[in-house]
């Protein structure tokens, strides 16, 4: 069973096409970046893929499940990584966890059980007690993800989660993200940056509403730099 | 019915807490009628003769007559309050969260409405104590008896607040709910004057306020705050309550859309 897959997906503010037939699939344990520029579609994808709003145009399957047709199935099934950080500054790392495991539903011994594994396959379970606001910019990401995985979702979603990282933040976190896809978890990792992607990692170019390429990054980079790859497709769909 | 719970349980809790941290906002919600009870109506007692009228026996003081206003004041004050607290944290993305929760959607808005309602009662159950202590009472059955009418009449203006927050877009848009919403629903109902005294005015006016929930909740309170129950009063106010809670069901429906940022 894949992952994630989309068929046929469009969306529409009023005139403006935001998505124009978008589709791609993300299997199982594999690490799927999706690069666009700025405008490209991405965030209103991601709203779609968690169903903050809906579409009549396209498919959309998480794990199997039809987000239209069986939306809690789909949602619980579904890690997300919002572009803005979304932890309670005042809360501490577990009191943030505790809140969204019951979110899910998730309360006392095993939900706690749960926090701790999460926290700790992210490298953070001795920062548990502390406040969100303690923590600098790479341990809330990383709290974040912990987050995201605490009901063991088959999806992890991430909107571009390395906005405002310094390097070393940022490399450490796609590293952790990596790792998870070959623990067997599907990721669809949004971002503007080619330096995240890895040769063997799927790749799907979204620009101006459209998918530009879909194949593993070494392909589509073909003989020349991702960057550079990259800019050409993007700079000749203009 | 446990996830059902449990989450119930976890969002009425971080409303709790961020209650707590936020105590400037506790003060300022009791300051606001305070400042009603001990000046407003120590300048306008001479000013407005109150006759005897249900639920009261006898000839009371202005200061007991607008109790009950101040107390829908606060539930007034704080269900807005908590929808700009939603515009907020869909700001800060915060509200993407809750909705990607998977339980139902309605589920986890009637979650968040039961919080802020809990804070609100929480308020105006310390007005009353505050009021108490300068003089101004109710029979003692009446601070128990008050308890479903400040849980019906903050559910009714918990829900006006949801439903606002999931049309007002922007933060910056709320000075207009302030002057369009919260203002003209109090002054244009019974918390500060009986309505009789506005027929007196303008029977136009009257009807308006007649008319206006926001005096159904406060004439609700203030039956109960005596032991008694205003029938029309309740049904208004249970009717309010059910037509905003849809209303802010279907405000937050995904259908309707509502990406936000564009990327």
């Amino acid at each position: 069973m894949n992952g994630l897959a989309l068929s046929n997906v469009s969306y529409r503010y009023g005139p403006k096409t935001a998505l124009d037939d978008v589709g791609f699939v993300v299997e199982k344990g594999q690490f799927c970046a999706l690069l666009g520029p700025n405008g490209a579609g991405k965030s209103t994808l991601f709203s779609l893929l968690t169903r903050l709003v809906t579409s009549a145009d396209g498919r959309i399957e998480v794990a199997g499940h039809d987000i239209a047709k069986q939306p809690r199935l789909a949602l619980a099934k579904l890690g997300v990584v919002f572009q803005q950080m979304t932890l309670d500054m005042d809360l501490t790392v577990r009191q943030n966890l505790t809140y969204f495991a019951a979110l899910h539903g998730m309360s006392g011994k095993s939900a706690q059980r749960a926090i701790d594994a999460a926290l700790d396959q992210m490298d953070m379970l001795e920062r548990a007690g502390e406040k969100a606001r303690a923590l600098n910019g790479g341990h809330r990401r990383r709290a974040e993800i912990a987050r995201a995985l605490l009901h063991q979702p088959a999806v992890l979603l991430l909107d571009e989660p390395t906005v405002g990282l310094d390097a070393a933040s940022r490399q450490a976190i796609t590293e952790h993200v990596h790792e998870l896809a070959s623990g067997g978890i599907s990721v669809l990792w949004a971002t503007h940056l080619t330096d995240e992607v890895r040769a063997d990692d799927h790749l799907v170019i979204l620009h101006r509403a459209r998918i530009l390429a879909d194949g593993t990054a070494r392909d589509i980079a073909g003989d020349m730099p991702l960057l550079d790859r990259f800019l050409s497709l993007t700079g000749a769909a203009q | 019915m446990k996830p059902y719970l449990v989450s119930l349980y976890a969002i009425v809790l971080r409303e709790a807490l961020r209650f707590v941290h936020q105590r400037e906002r506790f003060i300022a919600a009791l300051v606001r009628p305070l400042v009603w009870l001990l000046v407003f109506a120590a300048g306008f007692r001479a000013a407005l003769g109150i006759s005897i009228i249900a639920p009261y026996e006898t000839y009371i003081t202005y200061e007991t007559y607008i109790v009950p206003g101040l107390c829908g004041m606060i539930l007034l004050f704080n269900g807005m309050q908590s929808s700009l607290s939603l515009v907020y944290d869909r700001e800060m993305g915060s509200m993407k969260l809750l909705l990607n929760s998977p339980l139902p959607r309605w589920w986890l808005l009637v979650c968040k409405l039961a919080g802020s309602t809990a804070i609100s009662i929480l308020q105006a159950y310390a007005f009353l104590a505050i009021a108490a202590g300068f003089g101004v009472t109710a029979p003692a059955v009446g601070y128990l008896t008050v308890l479903p009418a400040l849980l019906i009449a903050g559910l009714m203006l918990g829900a006006l607040g949801l439903l606002l927050s999931s049309f007002v877009k922007q933060l910056e848009n709320f000075a207009g709910v302030m002057n369009f919403v919260i203002f003209p629903m109090f002054f244009l109902s019974s918390a500060l004057y009986p309505l009789w005294k506005m027929a007196e005015s303008s029977e136009l006016l009257h009807a308006i306020c007649a008319l206006n929930p926001f005096t159904h909740a406060v004439e609700l309170i203030r039956f109960a705050l005596y032991g008694q129950v205003n029938l029309t009063a309740l049904a208004w106010t249970v009717l309010a309550a059910a037509v905003f809670i849809g209303c802010a069901v279907w405000g937050y429906d995904p259908a309707r859309g509502r990406p936000g940022r564009k990327g």
